[in-house]
């Protein structure tokens, strides 16, 4: 009964997919979008009767194998699906925002000669995130993650004329490689150390793997387990966009905005963080890999907010505040809240998905134009987009009563008790990180959002003239979106984080449980902590961001300018995004040509064409200009050779033999 | 008293003539032909002598044979030297050359 479900919820999207991805042009622009939506609606509906399944009538959770692809010695490549609650809630999280996604795209693409492609790349890219989030191996999981990575390469590179979108769709996906390479090792890894691929089996075996060592680099030993979970870890940074590997996400921005609120803001980009949950059995096993993976997303979530702050595109603004918020989620990760992380993933998906929509409205509204410093005093124009995007904001700054605020308020509250992790650097970093990264974030949000919608319109009169709400297709989906952004922490804080909502799908080791330290201490439910809000230092930073933000862009709109000079290295510094660009580009990437033009032209031109193709077939044409000199064509030369020939050979019979 | 060895010489006399004109001719491809045949009786020579002299009639016989052969070849050979001149107006050795790479 339930498999026909997880079926129906992984097959419909494909199904919708395939037919309108292959026959677009014969089912026209409403076939495909009506047929790619109401497969998503019921992948979306079916996903929350397992929920609710799962969730209300306490349903056990299930680890079907399918199908079996190939078995190579002993070692099974199946096809299967394990759904719990972890996985349940990401359904339901990923259908819905796509679901969203799939509606307010037909606003925002009308014109769009692309448009069935477009909903057969979304339903496409739905296909491959359930069948991540629903794997019930490392095989099937990898499929996914790098199927996500295609529909996300190709999504970025939608408008394929586009000069920046080629180069933009490239860098993604090279980078993306060099975590895929990462977490290929990791998974060759765990099977060299379990000898399955099956995620109960490995899970099973995780004790022993964390006994045993390996040499990585001659005379270092490692334990197997930490070697897995950074390798595994390394992976999730290409796909979550860590630094140093953030890199491609500001630019994937040049895809279309319905693509980068579902791909590169709710869903694709947060497999990293649902991966290494979902692992964590094995992360639980190793404190060194967790201290990686907290300082790795302290620092993103910290130094990837300031950039927000001096960015003048929309949509980059929203983009560099999706790198932040996956910092904070590593780092909840990293201090073993699996389920404060998967629980901001939620809440951020809503009120992430929200914002970059609204963003696409006032890009739409505003004719594609994207420079903050050219839009101001939208509210009057666009009022039901105005108080999405305030919603949205306020949850992103953890507004109290907001889904963000309980999210982020509670991360930070378990990574401030995270003391396991010791009183030294890797806490205080952390610690300190997301507690400063507040701050950032509320004043690059309300800098949009003054800059945006409030004070002066700094468009030009023929833009203004046009300006006006869009459509009921654009702003239903924000209205939906906006509702769980606003209240859905209210009744889910405590059962995800505090009442064991997970059950077994994570596992965390008495000793690094924060989450049921605050549940004890802390935690006396929703309405108790929104009213204990001024003791959080968080609330007051989120606070005064804002009100910096207000006086900055609103108040005093020449002071900015006035900051910039007085620390213009920093600004530069900022501008140029820590010169990653430059050294990826310049570096890596400049001398990796380099190589490869060296290769193509000494080694395939010089060497392989030049000396050992044609060079072989200009030796035998010299040679045979040489021999042809022998051949005068006349019979009495042959037989007069032949003659000679005949008495050699005699002659040596004769006399040698 | 003239033994094996006489008739040997003049067998291979015969033998080296006919390749001299083979060699050396370079006018006319009748004297080519006529040169193979000249080479084939020396053979022929060598096999008569040798069938007297181990007293074996097997050698006349292959004579016989060679001689037959021989005839129907030059028939052959004439044949297509008569088609060869209708098409060249010429049997000079010197301009048959088409065999050179």
């Amino acid at each position: 009964m339930m498999l026909n479900y997880y079926l129906i919820i992984v097959l419909a999207p494909l199904a919708a997919a395939v037919i309108a991805g292959l026959f677009g042009r014969q089912i026209g622009r409403a076939g495909s979008h009506w047929l790619t939506i109401l497969a998503v609606g019921i992948s979306c509906a079916l996903s929350i009767l397992v929920l609710k399944a799962m969730f209300w009538d306490g349903a056990a959770s299930e680890n079907i194998s399918l199908y079996t692809w190939a078995v190579t010695d002993g070692l099974h490549m199946e096809v299967g699906f394990l759904v719990d609650r972890l996985t349940a809630l990401m359904m339901v999280v990923v259908t819905f925002v796509s679901l969203m996604v799939h509606i307010y795209t037909i606003g925002y693409m009308h014109d769009d000669p692309g448009y069935q492609r477009f909903f057969s790349y979304i339903s496409l890219f739905t296909f491959a995130m359930l069948m991540l989030v629903m794997s019930n191996n490392f095989l099937q999981l990898f499929f996914g993650w790098e199927a996500v990575g295609l529909v996300s390469y190709l999504l970025i590179g939608f408008w394929f004329k586009r000069e920046s979108a080629i180069f933009a769709n490239l860098k993604a996906f090279l980078v993306n490689r060099v975590g895929d390479f990462g977490f290929i090792l990791g998974i060759a890894a765990v099977v060299m150390f379990s000898g399955s691929l099956d995620y109960a089996i490995v899970f099973a075996a995780a004790e022993n793997i964390a006994g045993q060592s390996v040499e990585v680099v001659p005379g270092s030993m490692w334990n197997a387990m930490t070697l897995i979970c950074i390798l595994l870890f390394i992976g999730a940074m290409g796909k979550s966009a860590q630094a140093p590997l953030h890199v491609w996400l500001p630019d994937s921005m040049e895809g279309p905005t319905p693509i980068s609120a579902l791909i590169h803001a709710a869903t694709m980009v947060t497999a990293g963080i649902f991966m290494v949950a979902r692992m964590s059995p094995l992360f639980e096993l190793s404190e060194t890999a967790l201290a990686v993976v907290i300082t790795i997303g302290a620092i993103t979530a910290f130094f990837m907010g300031l950039l927000g702050i001096v960015q003048n595109d929309i949509k980059r603004v929203v983009a560099y505040s999706t790198l932040s918020q996956l910092g904070y989620m590593t780092v909840a990760l990293g201090a073993s809240a699996y389920s404060a992380a998967i629980f901001h993933l939620m809440t951020h998906a809503f009120f992430k998905a929200l914002l970059f929509l609204a963003a696409g409205s006032v890009i739409i509204a505003m004719h594609h134009e994207q420079d903050i410093r050219k839009m101001g005093g939208l509210r009057k124009y666009m009022p039901i987009t105005y108080w999405t995007a305030l919603v949205g904001s306020l949850a992103l700054i953890g507004f109290p009563g907001s889904s963000g605020f309980f999210s982020k308020d509670l991360l930070i509250e378990a990574v401030k008790e995270s003391h396991w992790h010791g009183q030294g650097a890797v806490y205080w970093i952390a610690y300190l990180s997301v507690l400063l990264g507040v701050f950032v974030t509320a004043l690059y949000s309300f800098r949009m959002f003054f800059l945006v919608f409030h004070g002066e319109g700094r468009m030009d009169a023929d833009t203004k003239s046009h300006l006006h709400e869009t459509p009921w297709v654009v702003t239903a989906p924000l209205i939906l979106l906006a509702v769980p952004s606003a209240l859905i922490g209210w009744f889910t804080a405590g059962p995800v984080l505090f009442e064991g909502y997970f059950g077994t799908a994570i596992v965390v080791a008495p000793e690094h449980d924060v989450l049921r330290h605050l549940g004890e201490h802390l935690w006396h439910g929703s309405w108790a902590l929104v009213k204990h809000i001024y003791v959080s230092p968080a609330f007051w930073l989120a606070a005064s961001g804002a009100l910096v933000a207000w006086f900055l862009y609103l108040r005093r709109p020449e002071v900015p300018a006035m900051i910039e000079a007085k620390v213009s290295g920093l600004h530069q510094l900022l501008v140029n995004k820590y010169y990653f660009d430059d050294l990826y580009i310049k570096g890596f990437a400049f001398w990796g040509r380099a190589f490869g033009r060296f290769l193509w032209q000494k080694g395939d031109q010089l060497i392989i064409d030049g000396v050992l193709v044609n060079g072989t077939a200009r030796t035998v044409g010299k040679l045979a200009d040489v021999m042809r000199q022998l051949q005068t064509g006349y019979l009495y030369t042959y037989a007069f050779a032949m003659i000679i020939g005949l008495t050699a050979l005699l002659s040596w019979l004769i006399w040698f033999r | 008293m003239i033994g094996l060895h006489h008739y040997l010489v003049v067998s291979a006399m015969l033998f080296v003539l006919s390749i001299a004109g083979i060699v050396l001719n370079r006018r006319n491809l009748i004297l080519l032909l006529m040169c193979i045949e000249l080479m084939l009786l020396a053979v022929n020579f060598n096999f008569i002598a040798f069938s007297r002299h181990l007293g074996d009639d097997t050698g006349q016989v292959f004579v016989f044979f060679i001689l037959t052969v021989a005839a129907a070849e030059a028939a052959i050979g004439l044949a297509i030297l008569v088609v060869l001149f209708r098409n060249r107006r010429s049997i000079n050795v010197q301009d048959m050359n088409e065999m050179k790479g």
